[in-house]
């Protein structure tokens, strides 16, 4: 046990939980203002019903004794055997300090697939969401790549989440977006955000909260924790940078939400990678997600599915390019712990890269499909027209946003 | 009696306050409102969707004058919120029956 250590991911992890109200506010400042409480709710509540999920048989089914490759047992149900000793996946904090850790990846991943369906889902429906897809996909996903699974065990490489929290929730975003339908006047009026200085915020409080995520990914509080912090720091200013110079040269102004959006998209883009490349690698990471990421929300209004808040084009294009560029780009000379990339010599990594990435797309889809499915039989997945015209919040939940 | 109502551009409104107090206007009403006429709307930028907003801000004035006033006030007003360009407004001319003054109860021009 470290006491360094220890204070270290103590703060990480509180800064992780912090990410979630973050992503609350990013997202509310996008939606119209009738929208904004039942949008912030969607990724509140997470903090509460993902907590008691994880204490139940979460972390166990993620973290627990391997069954077959596939999911953990039932051992640690209710943290049965979790103590303040350092356990299996920490030599230097205690395990129950890791659990903590790991509860705030698994209370985000599904807060950021709302931003697909925003505007038009019922909470009902939302909350057997979360826990359906939670149990059903993140869990078995998560002890996929961290717990002991089948994608870890093929040498696969995600510093802090980018397959199995990005590209996840971006594969099950795109099928929520699909199947939901269209929000009523898509295409016809304008869907302003009603207040960006709120995104914005929002926006800055993920970046503060993603030096939890990704410096804390090192369990310890050393070099790979500085290295994943500087990688983490570059590549979403580069990212920023690089989305705001590509929409000036495209349509002509810089926008202060794409700078915004660049920044998460950049983060997005280094958390696979963060403790297994260099600066410079991360600068290049960066870079490259500002500019894709712009272009797939181009082109997401050329392919009509109403993904509200670009969640597929952030999230699951900047997770996936990030999946892919730590095949390239990873290097031993900067954690002898990690691998290299096809360009340090070793395409192998880049493969294993690739297979992890789409196989956890295809797992995500199929069941995100189903277990939507379910619900709409079960409840309904959608508020009637008149709720929607008149704003979630008020149908929803009865309240409001904002009085005058 | 005549109401004068002026749709003007907002960052005039300090320039046509000051020229109406000059010339010896006490008192004016102002409400910020949106429209359009030949003024085409402008363009707004969301994560590279763009939109045309019609609506265009401007700032409406509404004083009360003496008839005789009316070319004078007029005059004052478009003087001050002229830029050339097009969308500098409005102004509308309306007959009014009475004006009452809440304190004192005062009717007609000694209320204005």
């Amino acid at each position: 046990m470290n006491s360094g250590d220890t204070a270290f991911m103590l703060v990480a992890t509180a800064l992780v939980m912090f990410m979630t109200p973050g992503l609350a506010l990013f997202y509310g400042g996008l939606v119209r203002s009738k929208n904004v409480l039942s949008t912030i709710m969607q990724s509140f509540i997470c903090l509460g019903l993902i907590s008691l999920i994880w204490v139940f048989y979460g972390y166990s089914l993620a973290f627990g004794p391997d069954i077959g490759g596939f999911i953990g047992n039932l051992d640690f149900a209710l943290l049965k055997g979790i103590g303040l000793t350092p356990g299996p996946y920490s030599d230097t904090i205690p395990d129950l300090l890791f659990v903590a850790f790991q509860m705030m990846f698994a209370i985000i991943t599904p807060a950021l697939i709302t931003g697909a369906f925003a505007e038009r889902m019922k909470f009902t429906a939302y909350i057997l969401f979360a826990l359906m897809w939670s149990t059903l996909v993140y869990l078995p996903v998560c002890h996929w790549v961290w717990g002991g699974g089948w994608i870890g065990a093929h040498g696969a490489l995600d510093f802090a989440g980018g397959t199995v929290i990005h590209i996840n929730s971006a594969a099950a975003a795109l099928v929520v977006a699909i199947v939901i339908g269209k929000r009523k006047g898509y295409g016809k009026e304008p869907f302003h955000p009603h207040n960006l200085t709120m995104t914005i915020l929002g926006a800055s409080i993920l970046w503060f909260g993603w030096f939890g995520f990704n410096a804390g990914s090192a369990l310890a509080a050393g070099d790979i924790a500085t290295l994943a912090f500087f990688t983490t720091q570059v590549a979403a200013g580069s990212a920023a940078l690089s989305w705001v110079v590509a929409e000036w040269m495209l349509q002509g102004k810089p926008t202060t939400l794409g700078a915004a959006s660049g920044a998460v998209a950049g983060l997005v883009a280094v958390t696979p990678a963060a403790g297994f490349v260099g600066p410079v690698s991360a600068i290049i990471i960066g870079l490259v997600a500002g500019v894709i990421c712009y272009l797939a929300v181009l082109l997401k209004s050329k392919l009509r599915y109403d993904d509200a808040l670009d969640v597929v084009a952030v999230h699951g294009v900047g997770g996936l390019w990030g999946a892919l560029a730590t095949g390239l780009l990873a290097s031993t000379a900067w954690n002898p712990g990690g691998a290299d990339g096809l360009f340090f010599g070793n395409p192998k990594l880049f493969a294993v890269q690739a297979y992890g990435a789409f196989a956890t797309i295809i797992y995500s889809m199929i069941v995100t499909f189903i277990i939507l499915k379910v619900i709409g039989a079960i409840v309904g997945l959608r508020v009637d027209v008149e709720a929607e015209v008149g704003g979630l919040d008020l149908a929803e939940h009865s309240e409001a946003g904002y009085t005058m | 009696m005549k109401k004068i109502e002026a749709i003007i551009k907002p960052f005039k409104l300090d320039d046509v306050k000051e020229a109406l107090n000059d010339m010896g206007i006490k008192g004016m009403t102002i409400s910020e409102v949106k429209g359009y006429g030949r003024q085409k709307g402008h363009k707004e930028i969301y994560r590279g969707a763009e939109y045309i907003v019609d609506f265009i801000p401007k700032v409406k004035i509404e004083i009360i004058v003496d008839a005789t006033q009316v070319d004078e006030v007029i005059e004052t007003i478009c003087k001050a919120a002229q830029t050339g360009k097009i969308g500098d407004g409005k102004i509308f001319v309306l007959p009014v029956d009475e004006v009452i003054r809440v304190r004192t109860g005062e009717k007609g021009e000694e209320a204005i």
